[in-house]
């Protein structure tokens, strides 16, 4: 029984490999480029790019009050 | 039906032979099409089986469940806040819903939902909190019925535990690319289950995947000390972020929001941060004492948490100067909690509510 699993287990891996053969792809300089535009085109919504002043910092320690 | 397009008396022999070929073709195809030079570029838990949730702001700690099993090794927080699930050597996912009211027990609530027959090394919920996607050790991934627990769809073809998995960008449909001991990222459709691309170009484990923030790519890090870009529409990995100086495992990535930067962490206690485009790196964190095994950029891209084996997570922030990029600074993290951090979520970092 294991040659008929064996051949079976192949056949999976074999059709596998015809689906992903098959996908449409795009050049790299094209899809290179889609990345390095999407990049530019956001990089002035990124805080972590752009960072943060003091003032608008969420994280900065806070001001400790006190009553007068 | 399955078999279609094989002809029944076809030899063990035959196939692989044929497999090999197909195999030899499709880096063909691939290499065809390669034209140009790719660009040359809190709440967490812990091994004691707690799961605590962060204020990233006050941090003070807002929930904290003990769950019955001591390994607890993933976790996630549902869209709408208000339940997490986690799971990890006890084979199951467990989703809790997240109550303020301090006479409730969380554990209680407690609702069973995922069952593996391995460890869960990973689970996210996708973009409703009805359904969840986990990972396992024993090889496969799976998508549940929060409600019923019900398996909706598995997804076998890792050769070896699934280690991680990200969901893509909701505008850009219904997949998920997943990373295992295998050393292959593989990416699924989820309705249908089939795996869609499959990519092999590690040296060893892939411990954290993430998507780029348009979906359209893809980044790994991975024990080899690497961590690479694979593009989904090119079929191909199209940079890797690498150095001679680095040989410890990169453990976790994350994306800036607008893409430019990669976050990763390693197992030599750093945080490198690397140019995408370039594959450069921009800049070095050091800080941790222990080697950093998660890292996560909040939702609203204005900060990044990392966590480490050194029982501390740590937010850091860009701060302006006068030429980019943002110099980064480690913000003081919460109190040390007494046992070791294995991973984080995102919404630890409640960027969009300050107390």
């Amino acid at each position: 029984m294991s040659a008929s699993s064996a051949v079976n287990a192949m056949k999976k891996v074999v059709q596998q490999l015809r689906f992903e053969a098959s996908i449409n792809r795009v050049k790299v300089s094209q899809a290179a480029a889609e990345l390095q535009q999407f990049c530019l085109q956001n990089a002035h919504h990124d805080p972590l790019l752009t960072g943060v002043s003091s003032s608008t910092n969420p994280f900065r320690p806070q001001k400790v009050c006190s009553f007068l | 039906m399955a078999n279609e397009g094989l002809r029944d008396n076809e030899t063990l022999s035959s196939l692989k032979n044929e497999s090999e070929t197909l195999k030899c073709k499709l880096e063909e195809e691939r290499a065809k099409l390669h034209d140009v030079e790719p660009f040359l570029s809190v709440f967490f838990f812990q091994q004691d089986g707690k799961v605590i949730v962060w204020d990233a702001f006050t941090t003070n700690k807002e929930h904290a469940v003990t769950m019955p099993c001591t390994w607890v090794m993933a976790c996630a927080y549902a869209p709408s806040g208000c339940a997490i699930a986690c799971g990890g050597l006890d084979n199951k996912c467990s989703v809790y819903p997240l109550t303020f009211d301090k006479n409730e027990n969380m554990a209680a609530k407690k609702k069973s939902v995922a069952m593996h027959t391995n460890y869960l090394s990973a689970c996210s919920f996708t973009n409703s909190d009805m359904q969840i996607l986990t990972s396992s050790g024993d090889g496969t991934c799976a998508l549940w019925d929060v409600e019923s627990g019900q398996l909706l769809q598995s997804f076998h073809g890792h050769a070896a535990d699934v280690l991680c998995l990200d969901l893509a960008p909701s505008e850009t449909g219904n997949t998920f690319v997943s990373g295992g001991c295998d050393k292959k990222a593989m990416v699924w459709d989820l309705r249908s289950g089939q795996c869609i691309q499959s990519f092999e170009t590690h040296d060893s484990d892939i411990n954290s995947v993430r998507y780029y923030p348009s979906g359209d790519a893809f980044a790994s890090a991975s024990d080899d000390a690497t961590c690479r870009l694979y593009d989904l529409r090119a079929d191909r990995e199209v940079a890797i972020y690498s150095k001679e100086s680095i040989i410890f495992g990169a453990s976790s990535v994350d994306f800036s929001l607008s893409g430019r930067l990669l976050f990763t962490g390693y197992n030599d206690y750093t945080i490198n941060v690397w140019d995408v485009l370039k594959g450069t790196r921009v800049s070095i964190l050091f800080g941790h004492e222990n080697r950093v095994s998660t890292l996560r950029v909040s939702p609203d891209g204005t900060a990044f948490c990392s966590g480490s084996w050194d029982h501390t997570l740590r937010v850091a922030v860009g701060h302006q100067r006068t030429r980019p990029p943002a110099k980064f600074i480690f913000h003081s993290g919460p109190e040390r909690p007494p046992q070791f951090i294995k991973s984080s979520a995102t919404a630890i970092i409640h960027a969009d509510s300050p107390c």
